[in-house]
């Protein structure tokens, strides 16, 4: 293998490298599947909002495929649909995404729609890998990747449903440390 | 069918760990419990596609894509290297984004209040796509040092900020590309949180006379190498 190159930090003043409008948005006119909103805040250790944060997500369309020429689907993935978004964190440490609930993953093993994420800030010298589940959907309960967590720290890792008929939220918040500290991996 | 494997991407000998105490800000940001190994399926082997539509022709000049009334000031430099994959392979159609403080060491970002010069023909963003050698190029301003209030008389050394794409979901990578010879880099927390010495070397670009435009400015080679799955890929 070749020696990789270290990460360092994204620091405080990545916005206008990183930001310049719409890359939290991942569904056009076209985009197959019903949209949602997915939102939550970022916490550091003592509970406080992370202002300066970013949360990258990678994510299958609404059936499960990924727009890429790995996946064996991709032929039948939605060309409306990307799968890939980035949101900054506001004053209040919450981040947003206009998505689509993701399909699952064809398998035979039971896994569940997820979405996988990235998270950076000032103050991480790398960025931490975690994913977000859905606590409506039946399958999260039999995921073999939730299945191997301890059960404690599961929820930390599985995103409420809130919202009206008409718009449909799910929420998460990650807590970088601490009391809940999110699950994170190494991917 | 893709295989699982349970062996990590990240090499955890050259890559900083995230509590970094001389890194003030690690303090609070840094996870304190395990990290879960995670089997790797189509999820972390594929990652987002960027086609050549994403960056516009100009945007990795920054001497010149963001000018308002004049030319951009400071020392001109190319920049210029190689992303690379796990196996050594050029990574082709990679999006490079870069940000980076001006010639005087302010960022143009509200929170940097730095009493040094904002220069209005220079913003500091670029963005590149890799050829299909695996090479990128810019064009920019050296940036200069500025402090910081991590300790006493803290002085970031020059730097420039890399935000890369991979072939994959594992192949993510942020970081920085430090100046030859700086003083401030055996100064630096940041630079200094590697394990491995010769991992943080690799942060380091060299000076490259091949770069070097006769009369106009100055070259450095910065290559990349990515993480990635240790499978070895199919051919």
């Amino acid at each position: 293998m070749y020696p990789q190159t270290p990460s360092q930090t994204v620091g405080p003043f990545f916005s206008y490298g990183l930001f310049f409008g719409g890359e939290n948005i991942l569904v056009k006119d076209q985009t197959q599947g019903p949209r949602i909103i997915l939102t939550g805040q970022l916490f550091d250790g003592d509970g406080v909002p992370v202002k300066d944060g970013m949360i990258e997500i990678w994510q299958p369309d609404v059936n499960g495929y990924f727009n890429h020429p790995t996946d064996p689907n991709q032929a039948k993935a939605d060309p409306n649909f990307a799968g890939f978004g980035r949101s900054e964190t506001t004053d209040a440490g919450t981040y947003r995404f206009d998505t689509v609930k993701p399909g699952a993953i064809p398998s035979n093993d039971g896994t569940a729609p997820y979405i996988n994420v990235r998270v950076f800030a000032r103050g991480m010298l790398i960025d931490a890998v975690t994913r977000i589940y859905f606590a409506d959907e039946a399958a999260t309960a039999t995921d073999p990747v939730l299945a191997a967590i301890d059960p404690a720290r599961r929820d930390t890792l599985i995103a409420q449903r809130e919202g009206s008929k008409i718009l449909t939220i799910y929420r998460l918040d990650i807590r970088l440390q601490g009391t809940n500290e999110t699950i994170f991996f190494d991917a | 069918m893709i295989n699982k494997i349970l062996t990590p991407s990240i090499d955890w000998a050259v890559q900083p760990p995230y509590l970094h105490p001389p890194y003030k800000s690690t303090a609070k940001r840094s996870p304190q419990q395990s990290l879960i190994p995670l089997a790797h399926t189509i999820s972390e082997l594929t990652g987002p596609v960027y086609g050549h539509e994403s960056v516009k022709e100009g945007d990795s000049d920054l001497t010149t894509n963001t000018t308002v009334n004049g030319e951009a000031i400071g020392e001109r430099i190319i920049v210029t290297g190689r992303v690379l994959d796990a196996h050594g392979k050029p990574v082709r159609n990679s999006l490079l984004e870069i940000w980076q403080a001006n010639a005087c060491g302010r960022y143009i970002h509200k929170v940097d209040q730095h009493d040094a010069p904002l220069d209005p023909n220079f913003t500091g963003a670029g963005r590149c796509m890799t050829d299909e050698n695996g090479e990128y190029r810019f064009v920019t301003i050296k940036p200069g040092a500025y402090p910081w209030g991590n300790h006493e008389n803290a002085w970031r050394p020059a730097h420039i900020h890399f935000s890369v794409f991979g072939t994959d979901f594992l192949s993510r990578l942020v970081t920085q590309m430090y100046f030859p010879g700086d003083p401030l880099l055996a100064l630096d927390p940041i630079f200094n949180c590697i394990p491995d010495n010769k991992g943080a070397d690799r942060l380091i670009s060299s000076y490259a006379h091949d770069v070097t435009e006769e009369a106009w400015a100055l070259g450095y080679r910065f290559d990349i190498v990515l993480a990635g799955s240790k499978q070895t890929p199919f051919e």
